[in-house]
């Protein structure tokens, strides 16, 4: 943390809600809600990576597209640089679209299978009506150089390639019109894990070279580790803890966490580790529980839990979690 | 060069040359056999077989049915084309921009599309014709209509699916505007179903030029089209099944030949099917 007070917020998300109404059931009935995202707030220092951990339906893809505007957010506000996206002018919003872009999880299906390669990486230069026809080929030769494809693959449409190659295509589309942040929603959980570490290695480079900052979406604890430098789990649409990696990962404070991290494989059979099993599913964001949202599956739930919602609050320096207790991994 | 070569296999060249066939035909038979011929009479002759005189037989009127075939094909391709054109020239922007925007334009205006739809198509086509009189273009403008909601409903679903395809959404957070994302993504990715559909349609519409024809309400006799024989025909389908299948055949070959040069078109044009 002390590293990165050095560095300028780039982005601040403050209590971000996105609600997402569904048909109502019969005409005397509300309108069923999905608190997808239900009041996250963090902020990305320049250069840094926030990974952003929960399991499949905690809203942390919901949280990276309303970010990008892809989804409507319902309450809270997102500032870019300090300027608040939402209440800019469009033409400003042009101009801050081009500076966040998205990687998606499925690289087969990010691609548009009748444009070539080299056309893909083009679209957004020519959206934004950058250069002239030479310069625009310059940028995407330089693009594909710097993502590890050849030139001569240009010609090529996506089937052609494999799955590592067709995330390289992607990253290189993101990068075309030089942004400075990227989400990345679980940019290698399509991909062999010979090939995640290729373009997980590729993402760190691109960061030091490029000076990018990512929020980093995955359900993989492995890769959240291996890129980020702070890292947020996410549970039914809140952060119930945050903190650097080196922290977390060392002094996991919240049950979820722990539970999520005695999951993880360690390199040697010898190691032993209890596993936390967690029981049931993760409640319906419909009808979430009274209380602490984690309540129904956690083993040291006691009355206080179902009475009142824990806030995030920061237990040690740097360290935030939203629990009653002080539990620690040595209770 | 390549793209010519992926034509140049037993569907592509029989479908070819079908279709090359039919509209040359279309074309040029008019300009090379006198008109009379189709409506010369020789009550002598009447629904006599295929023999050296008439290649083809006669029809009840002993009218030569080689010649009114080869005279019919002008009216019924013209017809068929010109009517699966006007109802893509409708239902496309309709299917596009109803599957894309979503919401409440989709429900305004396929609403409206259903509406269309809850009348039999030969219904409707028979309705807006008697209202505009019986002419070629008339014909075309009701056949046309008819089809139109099946093609906006087809595309509209297909464009349904390809808007929610995270590439779409991936050129939206580039920038890129509606008009932009359905002409460079969208449209593309939606034209296999179109071709296929388009060609299925034209088949659909001769028959139902021959169905507004029986009706009186489409070609008026005695000038000839492929519908307006076949139905010509039925009642003398026990004595002289060659005056159905002249023409039915004539259909037959121009809608297998559509279809496969449809087929291979769309192959041409997915460039996952190059090797």
């Amino acid at each position: 943390m002390s590293e990165s007070k050095k560095t300028p917020t780039l982005l601040k998300v403050d209590k971000l809600k996105v609600h997402f109404e569904l048909k109502r059931e019969s005409w005397f009935s509300d309108k069923p809600v999905v608190h997808a995202v239900d009041g996250v707030s963090f902020k990305i220092n320049l250069g840094q990576t926030l990974g952003l951990v929960g399991e499949s339906g905690c809203g942390k893809t919901t949280t990276g597209r309303a970010i990008l505007g892809l989804v409507k957010s319902t309450e809270g506000t997102i500032s870019f640089e300090g300027e608040k996206l939402g209440l800019v002018s469009p033409k400003k919003m042009l101009q801050l679209r081009r500076r966040m872009q998205i990687i998606f999880q499925d690289p087969y299906s990010a691609l548009n299978p009748r444009q070539t390669a080299g056309d893909i990486v083009l679209d957004p230069l020519l959206v934004h009506n950058i250069g002239n026809s030479k310069e625009r080929q310059e940028r995407v030769d330089e693009l594909f150089s710097l993502v590890g494809l050849q030139k001569n693959q240009q010609l090529l449409y996506p089937h052609q390639f494999s799955g590592g190659q067709r995330q390289r295509i992607c990253i290189a589309r993101a990068l075309a019109l030089k942004p400075d942040f990227i989400v990345c929603d679980e940019p290698v959980s399509a991909l062999d894990v010979a090939i995640q570490a290729q373009i997980l290695n590729l993402l760190c480079k691109l960061q030091e070279e490029l000076n990018l900052t990512f929020l980093f979406i995955s359900h993989d604890l492995a890769v959240i580790q291996h890129v980020c430098d702070e890292i947020a789990v996410m549970y039914l649409g809140v952060i119930v803890e945050k903190a650097s990696r080196s922290e977390l990962f060392e002094n996991p404070r919240h049950p979820y966490t722990r539970a999520l991290l005695s999951a993880v494989l360690s390199g040697s059979p010898e190691i032993k580790v209890d596993r936390i099993r967690l029981e049931g599913d993760i409640p319906n964001p419909i009808n979430k529980p009274t209380g602490c949202r984690f309540r129904t599956r956690c083993s040291f739930a006691k009355e206080i839990c179902g009475e009142l919602e824990p806030v995030l609050e920061e237990k040690s320096s740097g360290h935030w979690e939203a629990c009653h207790f002080q539990t620690t991994n040595n209770q | 060069m390549s793209i010519f070569k992926k034509f140049l296999n037993f569907k592509g060249i029989i479908g070819i040359t079908l279709v090359l066939c039919v509209v040359l035909i279309a074309i040029f038979a008019p300009l090379i056999i006198p008109p009379e011929f189709a409506t010369k009479m020789d009550m002598r002759a009447r629904l006599s077989p295929p023999n050296m005189a008439h290649w083809m037989g006669t029809d009840q009127l002993g009218r030569d049915l080689f010649y009114r075939v080869m005279l019919g094909a002008r009216t019924s391709i013209n017809i068929a084309t010109s009517a699966v054109l006007m109802s893509l020239v409708i239902g496309l922007p309709l299917g596009l921009v109803s599957g894309y925007f979503g919401g409440r334009t989709d429900n305004v205006l396929m609403r409206l599309v259903d509406t269309l739809l809850s009348f039999p198509a030969l219904l409707l086509a028979l309705t807006i014709s008697a209202v505009l009189g019986p002419n070629l273009q008339n014909t075309i403008i009701a056949i046309g209509i008819a089809f139109t909601p099946y093609l906006a409903r087809l595309i509209r679903g297909e464009a349904l699916r390809v808007a929610q395809m995270p590439y779409v959404e991936a050129a939206r957070s580039s920038g890129a505007t509606n008009s932009r994302l359905i002409i460079g993504h969208v449209l593309p990715n939606i034209m296999p179903v179109v071709i296929v559909q388009s060609t299925i349609s034209l088949a659909f519409a001769i028959l139902a030029e021959a169905g507004l024809s029986f009706l009186g309400l489409g070609t008026q006799p005695p000038e000839a089209s492929w519908g307006l024989m076949i139905q010509a025909s039925r009642d003398y389908l026990d004595r002289a099944p060659w005056t159905a299948l002249v023409p039915g055949t004539a259909v037959a070959l121009t809608v297998l030949g559509l279809n496969m040069f449809g087929d291979v078109l769309r192959d041409v044009l997915d460039p996952r099917s190059q090797s």
